[in-house]
């Protein structure tokens, strides 16, 4: 595996749920370093590809294959798939009552580490790990005494998803939509999270409908899905265009093809 | 569904408890006359108070009927091929723990409860049960220093008749139902302890019941005084062998507090529950109750329900005494054909009395779980308070869960609060924490240890610990 080799190939990829064909041939490489947006409608299967990508059982691949650091990953465990560096950051995080969000962080660092043969931690140094990356989303260490995303804020259950992104130090990430119901300054917050957590590395994926967040965060490539397809990919250029349009004037390009 | 393959192949993990120990055991006749009350009595050479004690139980359940009014559905129980005597053969007067079948140390040993006494659990006292019979009790020079005494039932009939025949049949008399006239007939064994006055008593104290053989029933009896200002703390565990046929467990414990003592009684209880189909378990009808006598005084039930294919139990406490206590911290788990029907009664006569009843029910497979409770005021209960919360967690779609709260009030100035609670791990959960590298069986785990935690931390810490893990071990691959 070189360096220059791409984290992420989606290729061809067609996915259905309860028979209803919802991706028809996605195709989306991504390389180390590579920051990557997937905007339009609701209801294009934009959130269906991040599931998919991250395992979700619901969905059944009928056609393609998902390759991570070149391995075909299309029958891999969710859990494998985490354990080994595929970030989802959940466009409405789950409350799980009763858990603690410390206990949780830390379970779900340690598998991280683990599968990097790196020691795992106990109580005390996790804590110490913890405190760290807390600042880089400025958030309260009461947080971590709560059930994981109980009664938490929308901006708290995204500050806390970038949290988790922080400390399981994935290979790729992708965010589905955490810009949504974020105020100004939370938005600042996280996009200053994942620039500082990003690096030459690892490559990431901006699921989202507004520009705000791509001022923040440049990407190198925009790619605009309708209907389970990308129909088309640009420069950074595309999203301030389409921003300035809306997704009718994409409706063209699906005529075109 | 999820992870199909791995559910059936979980589901398949074998009861750790499962074995059967080979020891040639002494059994009379199966069925169940006036004679064999009366072989009972003699075979374990007890005064008379108590054989007429038997017979008049014996009578009493002649004449009464089986309840049916739990929500359980089991074949009917055959009483007349039953064994209600079974006893490992042994010398006729053990001295001490050297003279114990080696076959019998060697069984404890495997359950985890080491009772020689090079290997005997440190920080615990333990009374261990085997069939019929106690088989030995640790720590008891120890214990005596503090003038507690712990001993098995008959030992103390034989010993402390006079503490026997004053409080037996006190709080849960013959008459009181059906298994517990049955048992108060036909009861082998089980354990006594009598902690006098103003004694903390130095260490837990826990007893382990283990049936062995698959035709004889178990019927044990156990009794419990804290005198004025005393306290303690009592454990119960439980296991049995796998057999496709179902084994009656029929139990009583009668708790007695007087003036500000305290009884701490929890129970972990493993019974063998039958396999995936339903083939074989314990039917397990146990009454227990606690009678707060004295004033301030307080009794506080903690039980983690694990095992039994058939559980009919409702551990109680009447609580006569001014400003006394009672408490029911309940986990009761069923998984593929289990059925229980499990919560509490409080009955606040005296005045200035309290509560608090927190159940937790877990239905996983195609298991019935349902709370049964009665939080009762009666008409001198002024200024008694009562909080109960019931919460049910549903895993998989074929499971199901039933609440039935009863409230009677006969007094105007008191205060009864209820809350209840129904969830279901949902497929959406799991996928966040599978999604966050931490495996399904862990995440499934995690949920129920976080949905149990109230009552968890009412444990004693190494069997909080036991529980936690017992749960995992019950549910795993039960999520399909």
């Amino acid at each position: 595996m070189k360096e220059s080799d791409p984290i992420l190939e989606v290729e061809n990829l067609s996915a259905s749920t309860d028979n209803l064909p919802i991706l028809k041939g996605v195709s989306l490489t991504v390389y180390p370093g590579e920051i990557h947006a997937i905007m339009g409608r609701n209801g294009c299967g934009k959130s269906t590809l991040s599931k998919i990508i991250a395992g979700h059982p619901s969905y059944n691949i009928t056609n393609g294959d998902i390759k991570f650091l070149g391995e075909n990953i299309n029958s891999l465990e969710p859990e494998d798939r985490a354990q080994s560096g595929i970030f989802l950051g959940f466009q409405y995080p789950i409350e799980i009552p009763g858990v603690s969000n410390l206990e949780f962080l830390r379970v779900s660092t340690n598998a991280r580490r683990k599968f990097l043969n790196k020691e795992e931690l106990d109580t005390f140094d996790f804590e110490e790990l913890v405190k760290e990356k807390l600042e880089i989303v400025k958030m309260d260490h009461a947080f971590l005494s709560r059930s994981v995303n109980q009664g938490f804020s929308g901006g708290e259950k995204k500050r806390n998803e970038i949290l988790q992104m922080a400390l399981l130090e994935p290979k790729i990430a992708i965010l589905d939509e955490t810009d949504s119901g974020l105020d100004i300054d939370a938005l600042r917050i996280v996009a200053s999270g994942i620039k500082k957590i990003s690096n030459a590395q690892t490559g990431i994926i901006l699921i989202t409908h507004y520009q705000r967040l791509l001022d923040e965060i440049k990407p190198n490539y925009v790619h605009v899905m309708s209907d389970g397809q990308i129909i088309k990919t640009g420069d950074s250029n595309l999203a301030l265009k389409l921003e300035e349009k809306g997704y009718e004037w994409t409706d063209n390009f699906i005529k075109e093809t | 569904m999820v992870n199909e393959n791995l559910v059936k192949d979980v589901v398949k993990e074998p009861y750790k408890y499962g074995f059967v120990t080979d020891i040639e055991t002494e059994k009379i006749a199966k069925g169940l006359n006036e004679d064999i009350v009366r072989l009972i009595s003699q075979k374990k050479e007890e005064p008379k108070f108590l054989l007429d004690f038997r017979l008049k139980a014996f009578k009493k359940w002649q004449k009464m009927k089986e309840p049916d009014w739990a929500a359980l559905g089991y074949k009917k129980i055959d009483y007349q091929d039953i064994i209600y005597y079974s006893a490992p053969k042994q010398k006729e007067k053990i001295s001490s723990l050297d003279e114990v079948d080696p076959k019998l140390l060697e069984t404890f040993d495997k359950l985890g409860i080491p009772l020689t006494e090079q290997k005997k659990l440190t920080n615990v006292a333990v009374d261990a049960v085997f069939d019929s019979v106690s088989i030995a009790t640790t720590f008891r020079e120890e214990l005596a220093e503090h003038g507690v005494i712990f001993c098995s039932i008959s030992e103390a009939v034989k010993n402390h008749s006079d503490l026997i025949e004053k409080y037996l049949g006190t709080v849960v008399p013959a008459s009181d139902n059906y298994f517990a006239a049955l048992n108060s007939a036909v009861f082998s064994d089980g354990s006594f302890v009598y902690i006098p006055k103003g004694v903390t008593c130095p260490m837990d104290l826990s007893s382990y019941f283990r049936i062995n053989s698959g035709d004889s029933g178990q019927f044990e009896r156990t009794l419990i005084i804290a005198e004025e200002s005393s306290s303690v703390s009592y454990l119960e565990g439980c296991t049995a062998p796998m057999f496709d046929t179902n084994t009656l467990h029929a139990a009583v414990v009668e708790l007695i507090a007087l003036d500000d003592a305290s009884i701490k009684y929890s129970t972990v209880q493993n019974w063998y529950a039958g396999d995936e189909e339903g083939i074989g378990g314990i039917f397990n009808f146990v009454t227990k109750r606690g009678k707060c006598l004295g004033k301030r005084s307080k009794i506080s039930w903690s039980q983690v329900e694990t095992g039994s294919a058939i559980t009919w139990k409702y551990p109680s406490c009447l609580l006569l005494g001014e400003e006394s206590v009672g408490e029911f911290y309940s986990v009761a788990l069923t998984n593929n054909l289990q059925q229980a029907d499990t919560g509490t009664k409080m009955i606040h006569i005296g005045p200035k009395t309290k509560s608090t009843i927190v159940s937790k029910g877990i239905s996983a497979g195609k298991s019935i779980n349902s709370y049964r409770g009665l939080v009762k005021m009666g008409t001198k209960a002024t200024g008694s308070r009562n909080y109960s919360q019931c919460d049910s967690m549903l895993i998989g779609d074929q499971a199901s869960a039933n609440t039935f709260p009863y409230i009677k009030s006969q007094q105007p100035n008191s205060e009864i609060e209820h809350e209840a609670s129904t969830c279901r791990i949902s497929e959406d959960q799991l996928f966040y924490l599978q999604s966050r590298g931490i495996e399904f069986e862990e995440a499934v785990s995690m949920m129920v240890s976080g949905f149990c935690r109230d009552v968890f931390n009412q444990l004693p810490m190494e069997f909080a610990a036991e529980a936690d893990k017992l749960l995992a071990l019950k549910l795993e691959g039960s999520v399909g």
